[in-house]
């Protein structure tokens, strides 16, 4: 029984029909982050702009590493390096639900004969001081997203309140696709004249990251870097809000957020080098908690945040 | 009469919670309703996962209207007073009637409360119980400020009469109640109109959705038995799954499907926990063989392909998920088969058990010196029971136990087994866990006992030892459970142990492993470890060698270690209050437990057991009551006595000074008890014991009724009071009656 929708054909179209869906439904397509992140929930557009009355809708691929993961590319579907697509709207729009379903459409999965679920999964980055409630979604028994109502980012509470979309792309493309080694997958048009497939592009890299992520990362150098970077982001965010050259109010919130992003990511490649100790784990993970509950409390006194001269009166 | 139909649609409620949100609808519902007047014949409640539905019947259209009679102030009091009273009843000066009390003349207020419809009430009832629902975890959305489990979305909220159906007037955040339902998400989007309960029930069928919980559990366990039974099979039953999936789909399709041949050969407990956990799959087994064979799955849809697409689908992840099963289950057994389960057990070196109690390694080499010294009481082999303390913990390590915790146990026997072990050291790891529950079988294989006893007490001592004791209803580390566990361990197995002996050991074990780094102290606190075998316990066997110690020395081990007899003591009485919770769901009171807690050889739990067991036997006839007022009676007038004369009357009676036939006949009562009852407890024959003891009530009874115990003469009266004396130490050689509430 053939599929009414049209198939994708490559990883690549996946993504590329996933922009032109949500840019048609009226997010702002953004770019990927240009730092190294876990997750495409640490992109500043879903962690600061989360926060706040300010209205928001933006869609982004988002390459996220997992350097625990990282498995030589020999493992079918385990990536220190992957890619998230994230939609993030605000506040939350009623038909949610069918906006991602119809994103699953435009994507090659018909519902009329896939078994669709939302199944419960509540969400929580105590990296980010940060949770929610909602369902991971199952296609055929495959979780393919994850559906969060944002609760609180940062110790605040969200109001209004997010939606948060987060497809895990190669799977979900692994999926569609019908592919079962993630390196196999076609990234670009399997019929065009170089036609490259995951593996073509990514296969030496895994074996790289993995080698570095696992025995090579020099862990006292990332030691310092954590230590730096948890004191420059305290640093940026103890300036006063005026700044002294253009007596304007610019609070540094992002490069200080770019700090908490850099410690955790360190964190992660401390982790996978074995060198945290069970207990130690809680203690890194609470003083990146406090980089970015700072930077959470930081972002609400500025314009982006919802921060008006008449808030500050009142 | 109308009946009431409420409908409140949203999206996904998580499965686990569906029930319970049903029930507190209609408490919540019915509980307002009848609270302000309005009284129902029936009432019923439902859940999808995308609606939670209440339906109540025979409901009064209006609530009765109330007139209540208030007394106010005396006629003449205060005008404030009055004003005040008036402005509370909500009446006026004329409305108030004057009655002659007693004291004078009282104004009095009648107040009349008129009902109120029945659609008004229910508006109210129902916005209250949507605005306080207790949901376990509930959720803003969008710019509102209404909590709800995930956002709601519509609210069908109908008064029904035979004329028809009224909309109830109703509107929560935006939400305005109606008189429209959704059908199924994927199969009948669209809404409808229903006009009552069985309207709704009947166009939900028609639009694929099941309402009622039940029919879709009964739906699906009917379906995927009918389909396994066609292919000789049969459906593992796991009632906690099957009430989890009917809360996940609105229409169930049941499919079964096939395991591919490569993971058969897994062990059952694999599949059907890697199937459960991730898949929420059922499994199916060979009857034949026990085999699991294949999986039924339940789809929310009716497809044109009957299923294909989503069977196909959900084998393929299937098999992407047991080919991670079996690439740990074979790497574990290469493992364990080349360097054995030691090679496993390796890496608990760097796992910590607890901050202060060390390594999951340490803690293991504690358990395995405990199994040994407790195996020859428990009639396994000190060595082979060692081992099996050694490696029964080592499937913690692997990596099936890493990604599926629950087979902890199960798989070390599997892989003990690959590691060429006996059967007891593989069965022992798999059971030295248990018991867990309250109603879970107890081990009865030495080795596993010896093994389960070590675990067991060396936690309890370990968090005695650093003060984590459970408080309240806070039990993080299931202490409770663990003295539990011990107790029906040593009572199945009727095993004889002095649990003083093996909890003073112990806690000195915890002692050493935490002064490591003193090493001055620590050879002496393990040469008294080693004595406390010979000695039974701490203090005897601290006194044991304290004569080759210096005074500074003594000090060191003082502070470091002189704690244990009271730690000791304390968890023993913990182990106590456990016995008590325990043997009162047996029957046995409270104060028998009393009764033989203070007697001797109390830290031997089967001992006491018998002894408690015997005494509520005894107390349970006629004679053994009776006994225990003859007693009371004779340890009152030997308290009395003992006190006025300033001496204790435990001399022996003589005969050759007793007066009457009854007293005469009490003398050779006791002499029979006592002949009797000796050997009885030397043999621990508590039943005979008791019962000799019982016999003794009709003589005592008799002694009582026709003898005056404080005679003229002060001879017959010393006599008759040590008579008394040898009844007195008769019993308590038993038991402590004195504690026997009447």
């Amino acid at each position: 029984m053939s599929e009414t929708v049209d198939k994708p054909r490559s990883f690549q179209e996946i993504i590329l029909r996933l922009q032109a869906y949500w840019a048609a439904k009226g997010c702002a397509v953004l770019q990927p982050y240009d730092m190294e992140v876990g997750a495409g929930t640490f992109h500043p557009a879903t962690t600061l702009r989360s926060l706040g009355s300010t209205p928001w809708a933006a869609s982004y691929v988002q390459p996220s590493r997992r350097p625990t993961d990282g498995r030589y590319g020999e493992n079918p579907n385990r990536l220190q390096h992957y890619y998230q697509y994230q939609v993030l709207i605000k506040p939350s729009p009623p038909d949610l639900q069918d906006l991602y379903l119809g994103s699953l459409k435009a994507i090659g999965i018909d519902a009329e004969l896939h078994d669709i679920r939302f199944v419960e999964d509540d969400w929580e980055s105590p990296t980010l001081g940060a949770w929610g409630l909602g369902w991971e979604v199952w296609c055929d028994g495959m979780e393919v997203s994850q559906f969060t109502y944002f609760q609180q980012v940062g110790g605040h509470d969200c109001r209004p309140v997010s939606g948060e979309l987060t497809y895990g792309l190669e799977r979900l493309a692994m999926y569609v696709l019908g592919i079962d080694h993630v390196m196999d997958m076609p990234y670009n048009d399997p019929d065009a004249p170089i036609a490259l497939s995951y593996g073509d592009v990514f296969k030496q890299t895994e074996e790289e990251y993995s080698r570095h992520n696992f025995d090579a990362a020099n862990t006292e150098m990332l030691l310092k870097h954590f230590e730096e970077a948890e004191a420059e982001c305290h640093a940026l965010l103890a300036q006063p809000a005026e700044d002294p050259k253009t007596g304007k109010r610019i609070i540094m919130v992002h490069p200080a957020y770019d700090q908490c992003i850099k410690a955790s990511h360190l964190f992660n490649l401390l982790d996978a080098r074995g060198v945290i100790s069970v207990t130690e784990r809680q203690a890194y993970i609470g003083r990146v908690r406090t980089l970015a509950k700072a930077c959470a409390d930081a972002f609400v006194q500025t314009t982006a945040g919802g921060w008006t001269p008449e808030v500050e009166e009142a | 009469m109308a009946d009431l139909l409420i409908e409140l649609f949203s999206e996904e409620i998580p499965a686990r919670m569906q029930k319970r949100a049903s029930e507190d609808l209609k408490s919540l519902v019915t509980n307002g309703l009848v609270e302000a007047g309005l009284t129902y014949a029936s009432a019923g409640a439902f859940a999808t996962p995308r609606r939670l539905a209440l339906s109540v019947e025979g409901l009064l259209d209006a609530s009765p209207t109330t007139v209540e009679e208030r007394k106010g102030p005396r006629v003449g009091a205060p005008e404030k007073a009055l004003e005040g009273f008036l402005r509370g009843a909500g009446v006026s000066k004329d409305d108030l009637e004057i009655r002659d009390e007693k004291k004078g003349q009282v104004y009095f207020a009648k107040i009349t409360k008129p009902g109120r419809p029945a659609a008004e009430i229910v508006a109210e009832v129902l916005e209250h119980a949507i605005r306080n629902f207790p949901w376990p975890k509930s959720m803003r959305w969008g710019s509102g400020s209404l909590k709800w489990v995930r956002p709601l979305h519509s609210i069908l909220c109908i008064l029904s009469k035979e004329d028809g159906a009224e909309v109830v007037d109703l509107e929560i955040d935006g939400i305005k109640a109606g008189n429209t339902a959704f059908g199924h998400r994927f199969m009948a989007p669209k809404t409808f109109t229903v006009s009552g309960f069985d309207d709704y029930v009947t166009k939900l069928k028609q639009n694929f959705v099941m309402l009622d919980p039940q029919e879709r559990a009964d739906h699906i366990w009917h379906d995927a038995n009918n389909q396994a039974f066609a292919q000789g099979l049969e459906v593992v039953e796991d009632k906690g799954l099957l009430a989890e999936v009917a809360g996940l789909v609105e229409l169930p399709v049941v499919l079964m499907g096939d395991i591919e041949e490569d993971f058969l050969g897994l062990p059952p407990e694999v599949l059907q926990t890697s199937m459960k956990e991730h898949q929420k799959f059922f499994s199916v087994r060979n009857p034949a063989t026990g085999r699991i064979e294949k999986f039924v799955t339940v789809a929310n849809r009716e497809t044109k392909d009957n299923g294909a697409t989503i069977l196909a689908g959900n084998q393929k992840v299937l098999a992407a998920r047991l080919s991670d099963a079996k690439f740990f289950w074979e790497n574990d057994n290469r493992t364990v088969a080349r360097d054995g389960m030691e090679a496993m057990s390796a890496a608990l070196a760097n796992v910590t058990f607890h901050n202060k109690l060390g390594s999951q390694a340490a803690r293991i080499t504690r358990i395995a010196s405990l199994a040994r010294e407790i195996a020859p009481i428990v009639g396994a082999d000190a060595e082979e029971a060692a081992l099996a303390a050694t490696v029964a913990k080592a499937d913690l390590s692997s990596e099936m136990v890493y990604e599926f915790p629950e087979l902890q146990g199960i798989m070390g026997r599997y892989y003990a087994k690959s590691a060429g072990l006996s059967d007891a050291v593989a069965d022992a790891c798999r059971d030295h866990y248990s018991p867990l529950g309250p109603s879970d079988d107890v081990p009865t294989e030495p080795v596993t006992v010896a093994v389960a006893l070590a675990d067991k007490l060396d936690t309890l001592t370990g968090f005695w030892a650093i003060d984590e004791k459970p408080t309240g209803s806070k039990d993080p580390f299931a202490l409770r459970r663990a003295a539990l566990g011990v107790i029906r361990l040593l009572l199945t197995n009727d095993v004889r142990l002095h649990l003083d002996r093996f909890v003073d050991a112990q806690l000195l074990a915890h002692q050493i492993a935490v002064a490591d780094e003193n090493d001055g102290i620590i050879d002496t606190l393990k040469e008294i470890l080693g004595e406390i075998a010979e000695h039974g316990v701490f203090g005897a066997a601290f006194d044991a060698i304290s004569d080759k110690l210096s005074d500074d020395e003594k000090a060191a081990v003082n502070s470091a270690a002189g704690g244990v007899p009271d730690t000791s003591e304390d968890l023993l009485a913990f182990f106590h209050d456990r016995l008590k919770v325990f043997l009162r769901d047996e029957g046995i009171r409270h104060d028998v437990i009393d009764a033989c807690l203070v007697m001797d050889g109390n830290d031997d739990i089967t001992l006491l057991v018998k002894r408690a067991r015997a005494l509520q036997q005894m107390l349970d006839t006629e004679d053994g009551t009776n006994l225990i007022q003859g007693f009371k009676r004779a340890n009152n007038i030997l308290t009395q006595a003992e006190e006025k004369d300033g001496v204790e009357y435990s001399y022996g009676p003589d005969l050759k000074f007793a007066e009457s036939d009854e007293e005469k006949a009490l003398f050779a009562a006791l002499d029979t008890a006592e002949a009797e009852i000796k050997p009885a407890m030397e043999a621990e024959d508590f039943t005979a014991a008791m019962s000799a003891m019982a016999d003794m009530r009709p003589a005592v009874d008799a002694f009582f009724e026709a003898v005056q115990v404080n005679a003229d003469n002060d001879v017959v009266r010393r006599n008759r009071l040590n008579l008394l004396g040898r009844i007195r130490d008769i019993c308590l050689s038993v038991a402590d009656l004195t504690h026997i509430e009447s």
